[in-house]
């Protein structure tokens, strides 16, 4: 049977479709799904919204088509197909002495998925986003299999990074890996007090990979504290053996009602001695925390939850102060909560680094944090600040042109490779992405 | 690991997940199949793995003229050699009551075709004195169904004959190690109806390998099947020739 009728849901499982699925096992099977015309292609659906989404019509699973296809030691350029995992491809390369150059939170996303979002990863201040890494990709357009690249192609590449898999199927990409020294990193982590030295620190950080986790229900002259973890990648040393838990069942209401996140939290800040600590983790460990426990997204029960992420640039760091307040005092966050600090690197129109801070908090899927989202989606937009597509579910397409000033230019390479909108997931018709105002 | 497995119908999930498996352990592979397109890609994504040597190579279990030079090339490796068998055929069972000449084809690719080539491999392992065999049979085989009884009986056929190669080849080191899956996420049951408990590939080929390091005879993957299928053999006769299971 090639489709198969399902219900299927973003990360966040808040939002949920409907449609026909097919996952083709190889690329002959590929091309004869699309004889027809184009079908959006997901992924491992790690987009907490609607990113690969399509509630009523068809998508192509593309997990199957996974292959890495060849490696040129010389140039450091890895040819794999749209399926294959991140992390898969660093569990492989790592103890060769490569890495992908940036790796998203999760080492379930795919290749495809990593480019239509361009997302980033710890080192961005260093290493800018993934599109950046691409040299080139094979997209399965309306008028055929194309190759794009910055050189060749460079507006249609500019559309396909971060593009939302809005100008065709990713079939395949050459991406450029990054030398690193083993197959395990050295991590250091401290305690951070407050907000002003946790944008100190992070602003003085000269670490390849930086990032603070927050505690988002600490108030007072404690909002902002949490721990800074620096990391560098290292050889010849020996960390626990990870082990691998799974959720075996969606997790009752209180599992994340507020006192019990604030003990976690206070917990979890404390598990690091005041004077700090340097510890050796396994790659994975470092740069996919969550992935030990799959399906953790079941914690926050049936209903889901949403993750909120935006950045704003270095001259907004007060107006993020604001809304971390504002999220400390709402009592909603869960354990999960990032700041980073962000370089200019992006690759595409629609890519959502910008040189500034970005903040990434979860809230379980209740009215009240519905409501807290969408202020603080306003006090972004105050600040100058993006909403990221990989995290929304809940903005509206009138907030969308304030925070991607290159939206029209998508729009016009989006509607050449695709004329006939059949790659429109529910993300770009929640957002009107592709109705040119 | 000196080793070398050829893989019969390596284009198969299951047998793309166990060739990435024994290649993470440096083995050589052979990926025998139809497909050549795809056994170039999957031969590729081998050696990146860490396969010693991978090699796409042609096999249709309906053409034995080709076997020759397949056990050929497996004998111009040195060390130990291998052999996991992924082939097989289902054609739907309402498909075959319209055209009973289908059966020949799915006893060939489940049964005959395989058991041939495994029967010009097993006087060059004994030489070898030693190697393992991998061979897939199926639940299905365990007892004859309405719903698929012409594939269920070319899996009980092959798992017999690997019961007998098993008797064979352990007398001269080697090893053989019959496979029963259940429901496993492959393109085979994708959108299959009343499928349950279904395994991921990796999980399957994780089994498999584990099998083959312990040596064990018989396995049934996932493990609980082994205890699905006891019930189901042990109902009496008469009672379920009427059941639609």
């Amino acid at each position: 049977m090639l489709w198969k009728t399902a219900d299927y849901a973003g990360w966040g499982r808040a939002l949920t479709a409907t449609g026909e699925l097919a996952r083709p096992e190889r690329r002959s099977a590929l091309d004869a799904l699309l004889q027809d015309g184009l079908v959006p292609a997901i992924g491992m659906r790690r987009s907490y919204g609607d990113a690969a989404l399509n509630d009523g019509g068809r998508v192509i699973d593309m997990t199957r088509l996974d292959r890495m296809l060849g490696f040129d030691p010389a140039t450091g350029i890895l040819d794999v197909e749209a399926g294959a995992r991140v992390g898969e491809i660093a569990a492989a390369f790592a103890p060769k002495g490569w890495l992908p150059a940036v790796m998203p939170g999760t080492g379930f996303a795919t290749v495809g998925g990593c480019i239509g979002q361009d997302v980033h990863g710890k080192n961005h201040h260093h290493a800018g986003s993934f599109c950046e890494h691409v040299v080139s990709l094979t997209l399965l357009t309306a008028k055929g299999a194309v190759e794009v690249s910055r050189e060749k192609t460079p507006e249609l590449f500019r559309a396909t990074a971060g593009g939302l898999g809005q100008t065709g199927v990713i079939v395949s990409a050459r991406l450029r890996l990054l030398p690193c020294k083993g197959d395990v990193m050295v991590v250091t982590e401290r305690r951070v007090e407050d907000w002003d030295e946790h944008i100190a620190l992070l602003d003085a950080s000269e670490a390849t990979y930086t990032v603070g986790w927050i505690d988002a229900t600490a108030t007072g002259a404690a909002l902002g504290r949490g721990i800074l973890e620096e990391g560098e990648t290292g050889s010849g040393l020996v960390p626990k053996r990870v082990r691998y838990r799974k959720v075996p069942f969606d997790a009752p209401k209180f599992a994340l009602a507020g006192p019990i996140v604030r003990a976690f939290n206070a917990a979890y800040y404390r598990r690091v001695p005041a004077s700090g600590r340097t510890v050796v983790k396994p790659i994975s460990d470092f740069f996919f925390p969550l992935d030990k426990i799959h399906d953790w997204n079941r914690l926050y029960g049936k209903r889901g939850f949403h993750q909120f992420q935006c950045v704003v640039p270095l001259s907004s760091a007060p107006a993020l102060r604001d809304m971390l307040d504002e999220i400390a005092s709402s009592g909603l966050a869960s354990p999960l909560a990032v700041l980073k600090r962000m370089g200019p690197g992006r690759a595409g129109f629609l890519s959502f680094p910008m040189e500034g801070y970005t903040l990434a908090v979860d809230f379980p899927n209740r009215a009240e944090a519905r409501e807290l989202i969408r202020r603080l989606k306003s006090l972004c937009v105050d600040a100058g600040g993006r909403i990221y597509f990989a995290k929304d579910s809940l903005a509206r397409g009138t907030d969308i042109p304030a925070m991607y000033p290159d939206l029209a230019a998508w729009q016009a390479e989006v509607a050449k490779a695709d004329p006939d909108g059949a790659l429109i997931t529910d993300l770009v018709r929640r957002l009107s992405l592709r109705s040119v105002a | 690991m000196n080793s070398t497995w050829i893989i019969l119908g390596a284009t198969s999930a299951m047998a793309r997940a166990f060739a990435r498996a024994v290649s993470a352990n440096g083995a050589a592979v052979l990926l025998a199949g139809r497909d050549k397109d795809d056994l170039a890609a999957l031969a590729a994504d081998c050696r990146l793995r860490g396969a010693r040597l991978a090699e796409a190579v042609e096999f249709d279990a309906r053409k034995p003229k080709g076997f020759a030079a397949l056990i050929a090339r497996m004998e111009a490796e040195e060390g130990e050699l291998n052999a996991a068998v992924f082939v097989g055929s289902m054609p739907e069972q309402a498909a075959i009551d319209a055209d009973p000449s289908l059966i020949d084809g799915v006893v060939t690719d489940s049964h005959t075709g395989p058991a041939r080539f495994l029967q010009m491999l097993a006087p060059v392992m004994e030489a070898r004195g030693g190697g393992t065999v991998v061979g897939v049979a199926s639940v299905a085989g365990d007892r004859g169904r309405i719903g698929n009884y012409v594939y269920g009986s070319a899996k009980a056929g092959f798992a017999t004959y690997l019961s007998g190669l098993r008797n064979r080849l352990t007398r001269a080191g080697g090893h053989v190690v019959t496979v029963k899956p259940g429901f496993v996420d492959t393109a085979m049951t994708w959108g299959l109806p009343g499928m349950f408990l279904v395994a991921a590939p990796d999980a399957v080929a994780s089994d498999i390998l584990n099998a083959v390091r312990k040596k064990r005879n018989t396995i049934y993957t996932p493990f609980f099947w082994r205890y699905i299928m006891l019930i189901i053999r042990h109902i009496p006769e008469p009672i379920f020739k009427k059941m639609k299971i």
